[in-house]
């Protein structure tokens, strides 16, 4: 069977957010297993080294993502279902918005 | 029973800032395309860029315009004056690299948005280029946008513009434009009634909803949108005041939610001075609201070229340099000023209503003491 910590994710970038991956709105990635869980915090981290191509700060800050970035978990604004510490699960969409001005 | 909302058949407005934003031609023809697509869905009239005459810079008649009857007859209008226009020396027009206007999708005869002369976008570049900051260069962009939205709902016989700036839009602007020096608009800025310029009022009605509430709701009902990018350079540089204001607020509300409902509603109690008989002499050339400093005196540091002697009496000045430009400007349009190069960057529309300006105030000087003024003087004041 698969490795229990695997599993193809997907995640959306809109409202200007694409721009900073390269103009792409849909990703769909296998995240590779591995002990921690795959929560928001871990997902983040492995969206920076994997997909940010330049100025990761114009998404990120700290470990969350830069204030005027909202975060939808299955049309769910994030702030219900634990931020950072949402644990993804199967068929999970999470969906970053910038809503930002300067990009 | 009749309904109680307002009735009125809105047009809309889209401007191309590509160019200045790094895009490509190719790419914002693609952006063109999809915007107008996008407007032509919706069923109302859409306007895509147009041509500025000096005349924008001009406050119109108190009293609202007679809308226009049709599109045919708004565009025989519109070419009649800009035919009267060229026969009256305003020369060439067009400085915001901006291009044909488009009309509502029945109209066969009308032509396809196109981009403007590839001529008219360098000069408009250049223009951004000579900006120093990046401050100077959002200010300018916002200038160059509101006269032509401006100038679209003048032609199109519209008395009423709505701009959509959400509750976030509006505090982050109160705040930056305060750090800018408007301190004295702030209430035509931000408030939900900007009526400078007399016989267009512009309204925000999506100031009470906050960028988040917005943007939930776009993705909830399918809003189609577009996204270009923003003014900006690839480089890591300063950031720009807007910028600055724009993390400041955003990352206090991530702690503190009520930070930005907190600034609006503070906005919200300031208002708007009592419309003043503007003569143009008394209005900024540029951002169009009434100056709130007098002559040519300069507050602040002088920088900048020959303009640090203040002076109340606009002297005869060669006609591009940067001292004669200063008595024509509020407070903050000079500090931008003084950041945006050489005076003969300007679009020629500005450049030539600052001359009718100029020429104005030296006339009325020269038959001031022939003059009856409204006493304005407090009796016993010297």
């Amino acid at each position: 069977g698969r490795a229990p910590n695997s599993a193809v994710r997907s995640f959306c970038f809109r409202g200007g957010a694409e721009l900073l991956f390269d103009g792409v709105k849909k990703h769909q990635v296998t995240l590779p297993s591995q002990p921690e869980p795959w929560d928001i915090r871990n997902l983040l981290k492995w969206i920076k080294m994997n997909l940010l191509k330049e100025r990761p700060e114009l998404f990120m800050q700290g470990e969350s993502v830069r204030p005027g970035i909202l975060v939808l978990i299955n049309d769910a604004d994030w702030e219900l279902m634990g931020e950072l510490d949402y644990k993804l699960q199967d068929q999970d969409n999470v969906l970053f918005i910038s809503t930002l001005h300067g990009g | 029973e009749t309904a109680k909302r307002l009735r009125f058949v809105p047009g809309l407005v889209y401007i191309d800032e590509g160019a200045v934003c790094g895009q490509s031609p190719a790419q914002r023809e693609q952006n063109l395309a999809q915007m107008e697509a996008l407007l032509q869905e919706t069923g109302f009239p859409y306007y895509l860029a147009l041509e500025l005459p000096g005349s924008v810079l001009r406050r119109g008649p108190g009293a609202a315009g007679e809308p226009c009857p049709s599109y045919k007859v708004a565009v025989e209008g519109f070419i009649q004056q800009r035919r009267q226009e060229a026969a009256d020396g305003d020369g060439d027009t067009s400085p915001a690299g901006l291009s044909t206007q488009h009309g509502p999708g029945g109209d066969p005869a009308a032509p396809r948005a196109r981009l403007p002369a590839a001529a008219l976008t360098a000069e408009l570049l250049r223009l951004f280029e000579a900006a120093e900051t990046l401050t100077a260069k959002e200010e300018l962009l916002q200038m160059l946008r509101s006269h032509l939205i401006l100038h679209t709902a003048r032609t199109r016989g519209y008395a009423k513009v709505m701009t959509g700036e959400s509750c976030t839009r509006v505090a982050v602007k109160l705040l930056t434009n305060l750090a800018l020096g408007r301190g004295a608009f702030l209430a035509v800025d931000t408030g939900f009634v900007d009526s400078r310029h007399g016989d267009v009022t512009l309204v925000r009605p999506m100031r009470e909803y906050m960028a988040k509430e917005i943007a939930f709701y776009n993705h909830f009902f399918g809003v189609p949108t577009v996204i270009t990018p923003p003014l900006s350079t690839k480089r890591r540089e300063k950031t720009s005041i807007h910028r600055l204001m724009e993390s400041f607020l955003l990352g206090l509300q991530v702690d503190f939610p009520s930070t930005i409902s907190t600034v609006y509603r503070t906005g919200e109690k300031l208002s708007a001075a009592p419309a003043e008989a503007g003569s143009e002499l008394q209005r900024c050339l540029l951002c169009l609201c009434a100056l709130d400093i007098a002559g040519g005196e300069c507050w602040g540091r002088g920088a900048g070229a020959g303009d640090a002697v203040p002076t109340h009496h606009p002297s005869p000045r060669r006609p591009e340099s940067i001292a004669a430009f200063i008595p024509l400007l509020c407070y903050s349009c000079r500090l931008t000023f003084k950041e945006m190069g050489s005076p003969a960057m300007l679009p020629p529309y500005v450049r030539a209503e600052a001359q009718h300006r100029s020429c104005r105030a030296r006339m009325k000087e020269q038959i001031q003491e022939f003059l009856l003024e409204d006493d304005e003087e407090e009796p016993g004041a010297s």
